[in-house]
């Protein structure tokens, strides 16, 4: 049954109080006339007898007291799914707006997904291969999994994303992924570089659009990662796909949950951020894996900007709890022209131990990585101390863990935009750069393995390391 | 039966519900969602809903339960993964698919199989709560079917062998029939007869926990840090090497893949102690972080009524709790619904006391009836604490109570030092408590070592400052002596991978040997120094390289291992 009411007591914020009504839904969709008969969508944030709370999609410039009229849908907010969605554009609330026909389908999913029954999950462990050295050798990506880019203002997690959308693919097994994308508060020419850059590979063709922009209403970010998501889930579960979700950027999204609560008048956590923000942002990132026996999967690459380069802020903290790792980019890398600069010290993949290893990377690269690690843990470590007493005093050994920094940042962490390493090279790279450590501090790799690969480069073999 | 008269998040307030009791279960809508009465006003009670409320609306039906939140006991808890409100995910799966939807009804412990049933009393013996009346296999672990607590004192009048299943009548006591299966109040701790001091340790074969930091069975311990420097690792380690004999595992707001991994793992991971798949000693509750917030605040109450109701039976249960402040939170987000005046952080005033009952559940004790049984609950509880800064309400209040702080550190994870457990932070209090059975057990100077070992690492924290300043080679060579033993220790001892099939399990005298190791490397060497043998040498020796690979030397070649490395020592720096 629709009801419209003519009822509107109060308009704060984003906030609409409507009076009068009788049984309004809690989370259903209300269709707002103003009036000048411009339409508006909101959603019920809390009912009782007789009031309602509506947050509403939008400005709320126009709206009054007096004409407003709001309707009632009794339904929830729904997004209609269909594979004709891939390679079109939407808007932050869902509507077309590439001039292409409306997504017609009878089938019309509710937005606020359902937990995926832990019982019901596989586990994530298909290697992704993006090409990245940092990624696929020291944070190994694997299927299904939520890996979120740590940045800060004025780095290129853009870049980033864009390379990794256009490399990434499960070895040997042909499939492509397509790219759901999510942007919520950034700008044209942000947006633009992901389509013109997705358009070019011919990716755009495979991927979904949802846009909401730094000039768009900040409310209407609320919703746009469920949508994504849906779809995404959609396209991985229903359609046997796999789909790879970009969200960018978060720290919008989280600046709008402020907004709301602020307007509620609620009792603020850390930094103002409602005390709820852990449960909401894990009702997104929790969207992403494996079902036991469906062929799709959804992985996830969230993109935040950490404000003020804080990894403690509460937005980049209460990700990092949720999410499966992350990739921490740093400005000091960036300063000194290295591509991608992602530190990897705190950088993380807790999935990594499930997708490598024999027969699935190859059998040294746990080791490998471990030891690349606490190599470059040490080298860096070392530059502070280089820093108060000199090079001079160090001893020949810490002289080329020194060394060995450097050159991991320099061979190992920067590569091209355009340069897409296989594992195996990745690999190799590690031990090329290894050998110029003495082979007793090689301690996180087995014995065996050094022989195997990494004797070839080491004092006396060097030419098989022309190879 | 009330009527709904405000929907706002997980909260509801309902009209109408005069009659009702605080803590009282109730089925709100159409849909039957589960709730639970948390405050009542004259006519008015609050209630936090188990289930997403979107759709709900004034008017909309409240129907009473009569019971408050409870859990089923009995056969069918082991190897079950249940939600936070123990409906088993299994069956939830079989009813609605990969997706949980809402209002799912299925009960706890399966109605339908038979369990085999012997009598331990016959008829015309006296009983009373507690004793045990019989029991059922269950995998490897024999079942104890007790005579429900709070039953007064009876004859049996009869009591029959067979297969029955779990609300099948199997004994007559004073009168009153007696099913295999109890119900219990989640919010009501079990009744036992007296707690007892602490005597032994929960061995994990974690070197950094069973020689340094060591917990009591029975014991408390928490463990904060931040994200990324392995909580979930180590309570997973915990989960599958301490020598508990039940295993109780809360996921509570955290990764559906975490918990994936748990079941994935946990069905071919073999018990050391029994050969038998750790699955078969363990229950799980998996509430992920997006599940309904007041299931998850419920997850905590389910997990330890269930690590009672084993207790009792006389097992050892380990309870390991991850993460405590998500479930702080839940209680939060509940708070703040209800309008209640916010304490530190927007948390509750009465979050320490809540914090405090919940590890107090824990604890070694004399069970109930008249037969002499022990039982006990380690509570192994993580905690995130935002951005890693202990100083917040959650880790301070949780520090309180628990007797072993595990300090988890980003930076030693950074470095891939694993378990990043900081040495120089956490403590136990229970090594008093503890040094009788490491002396009787492992060796006769097995404190004396640990202590010694631990002076060695604070020696090495103070001599870092100096090198931070002027470098290592400006310290005497003594002292730099000290540097190097305490780097063996730290990367040759402390550091352990869980991902290597030796590595991740040392037994308490495999880490006294490979202390031995290191420690008698350090004695030798100073002495070596006073003879006059060059420091090149000392520090170059080749032993070292074999100490380090000590971890990788399966059980039963160590002694000998040892043994020669200490010879080989003696024979290298002796001039």
């Amino acid at each position: 049954m629709i009801k419209e009411y003519q009822t509107v007591r109060e308009v704060f914020g984003p906030l609409v109080f409507v009076e009068g009504v009788d049984g309004a839904a809690y989370n259903e969709i209300v269709n707002i006339t103003l009036p000048d008969g411009e339409k508006k969508m909101g959603q019920v944030l809390e009912t009782r007898k007789g009031l309602a709370v509506i947050q509403v999609f939008g400005t709320t410039t126009g709206l009054d007291t007096k004409k407003t009229r709001v309707r009632f849908t009794g339904e929830m907010l729904r997004l209609p799914v269909s594979d004709e969605m891939l390679g079109r554009v939407f808007n932050g609330t869902g509507q077309p707006i590439d001039n292409g026909p409306p997504i017609v389908s009878s089938e019309k999913l509710e937005i606020i997904g359902a937990a995926i029954n832990p019982v019901a999950r596989a586990q994530p462990r298909d290697f992704i291969q993006t090409g990245i050295s940092t990624i696929d050798a020291t944070n190994t990506l694997v299927r299904g999994q939520k890996l979120p880019i740590f940045s800060t203002a004025g780095l290129p997690h853009n870049e980033m994303a864009v390379q990794i959308a256009r490399q990434a693919a499960v070895r040997g097994s042909g499939e492509e992924f397509v790219v759901v994308f999510a942007a919520m508060g950034i700008t044209h020419a942000e947006a633009n570089f992901f389509m013109r850059n997705l358009e070019e590979t011919g990716a755009l063709q495979r991927s979904v659009m949802f846009l909401n922009l730094a000039n768009d209403p900040s409310i209407e970010r609320l919703v746009t990662p469920k949508l994504a998501l849906t779809a995404a889930e959609y396209l991985a579960f229903e359609k046997g796909m796999q789909v790879l979700v970009i969200l960018t950027d978060m720290t919008n999204y989280c600046d709008s949950l402020r907004e709301i609560s602020a307007a509620r008048q609620e009792v603020p956590g850390r930094r103002g951020f409602p005390g709820y923000m852990y449960t909401d942002l894990a009702s997104i990132y929790e969207r992403a894996g494996v079902i036991q026996g469906r062929k799709g999967t959804v992985t996830q690459f969230p993109i935040l900007t950490m404000p003020e380069e804080d990894i403690t802020h509460p937005i980049p903290d209460l990700t990092g709890y949720i999410t499966e790792g992350q990739i921490v980019l740093s400005r000091e890398l960036h300063r000194k022209n290295i591509y991608p600069c992602v530190d990897v010290l705190p950088s993380l993949s807790r999935l990594m131990q499930l997708g490598i290893g024999d027969k699935r990377t190859r059998d040294d690269h746990s080791g490998v990585a471990s030891q690349l690690y606490a190599g470059y843990a040490e080298g860096r470590d070392l530059r502070n101390l280089v820093a108060v007493v000199g090079e001079e005093a160090l001893s020949e050994r810490d002289k080329k863990f020194l060394a060995f920094a450097d050159s991991f940042e320099k061979r190992f962490v920067n590569q091209g935009a355009y340069e897409n390493r296989t594992i195996e090279n990745s690999l190799e790279l590690g031990w090329e750069l290894l050998s110029a450590l003495p082979e007793g501090e090689l301690k996180r790799v087995k014995p065996e393995f050094i022989k195997k690969y990494g004797a070839k480069y080491r004092d006396g073999n060097a030419k098989g390391a022309a190879k | 039966m009330g009527k709904i008269a405000k929907v706002s998040g997980p909260l509801i307030v309902a009209d109408e519900m005069r009659g009702s009791q605080i803590n009282e279960v109730v089925k709100v809508g159409d849909a039957g969602l589960l709730g639970e009465i948390i405050a009542l006003k004259g006519d008015t009670a609050s209630i936090q809903v188990y289930e997403d409320t979107s759709g709900l609306k004034p008017d909309d039906a409240v129907k009473l339960s009569g019971a408050p939140l409870q859990v089923e006991l009995g056969p069918g808890l082991l190897g079950t993964v249940f939600d936070g409100i123990q409906r088993p995910l299994n069956a939830v799966k079989a009813a609605s698919g990969a997706f949980i939807k809402r209002g799912i009804e299925v009960p706890s412990l399966d109605r339908k199989k038979k369990w085999d049933f012997k009598p331990a009393v016959k008829k015309g013996d006296v009983v009373e709560g507690g004793d045990v009346l019989g029991t059922v296999q269950e995998y490897n672990i024999t079942h104890r079917v007790l005579v429900p607590p709070k039953m007064a004192k009876g004859k049996v009048e009869s009591i029959e062998s067979g297969a029955f299943t779990v609300d099948d009548d199997i004994a007559v006591i004073g009168g009153v029939k007696v099913q295999m299966m109890q119900k219990w109040s989640v919010r009501v701790a079990r009744p036992y007869k007296e707690k007892k001091p602490f005597t032994l340790p929960l061995v994990t074969g974690k070197r950094i926990i069973d020689t340094f930091f060591p917990v009591a069975k029975g014991g408390t311990s928490a463990i904060p840090g931040p994200f990324g420097s392995g909580k979930t690792v180590n309570q997973q380690d915990l989960a599958k090497y301490a020598d508990a004999e039940i295993i109780v595992y809360i996921g509570c707001g955290e990764r559906g893949n975490e918990m994936t991994e748990v079941l994935a793992e946990f069905p071919h991971l073999i018990d050391p102690s029994t050969g038998k798949p750790l699955m078969e000693r363990t229950v799980l509750i998996a509430n992920t972080s997006n599940m309904p917030v007041a299931a998850r605040e419920a997850s905590i109450y389910t997990g330890i009524t269930i690590a009672e109701y084993f207790r009792d039976m006389g097992y050892s249960v380990a309870l390991m709790a991850d993460s405590t402040s998500r479930w702080a939170e839940a209680l939060r987000e509940i708070s703040g619904r209800l309008e209640e005046m916010p304490g530190e952080e927007g948390y509750p005033a009465y979050l320490g006391r809540k914090l405090a009952e919940f590890y107090e559940r824990g604890g070694r004790i004399a069970c109930l009836g008249s037969q002499e049984r022990e039982g006990a609950i380690t509570v192994v509880g993580a905690v995130s604490p935002p951005g890693g800064d202990i100083s917040e309400p959650v880790s301070q209040g949780t520090l309180r109570i628990t007797k072993v702080f595990w300090c988890l550190d980003s930076s030693l994870s950074r470095r891939r030092h694993y378990p990043a457990i900081n040495w120089l932070k956490s403590y136990s209090l229970y090594h008093d408590d503890l040094e009788d059975w490491f002396e009787k057990n492992v060796s006769a100077d097995f404190p004396q070592q640990r202590k010694k070992a631990m002076e060695l690492l604070q020696k090495e924290e103070e001599l870092q400052n100096i090198v931070q300043l002027i470098g290592p080679d400006a310290l005497p060579e003594k002292e730099r002596l000290i540097l190097e033993a305490a780097k063996m220790i730290r990367e040759d001892f402390l550091q352990q991978n869980s991902f290597e099939e030796t590595d991740c399990y040392t037994t308490p005298k495999k880490q006294y040997l490979m202390l031995k190791a290191i420690l008698h490397y350090y004695d030798k060497a100073i002495s070596a120094l006073a003879a006059d043998v060059p420091f090149e040498s000392i520090v170059n020796a080749k032993e070292k390289e074999q100490i380090s690979q000590l971890k990788r030397v399966p059980e039963k070649e160590i002694e000998a291992k040892v043994n020669g490395i200490i010879k080989s020592l003696d024979a290298a720096l002796s001039r």
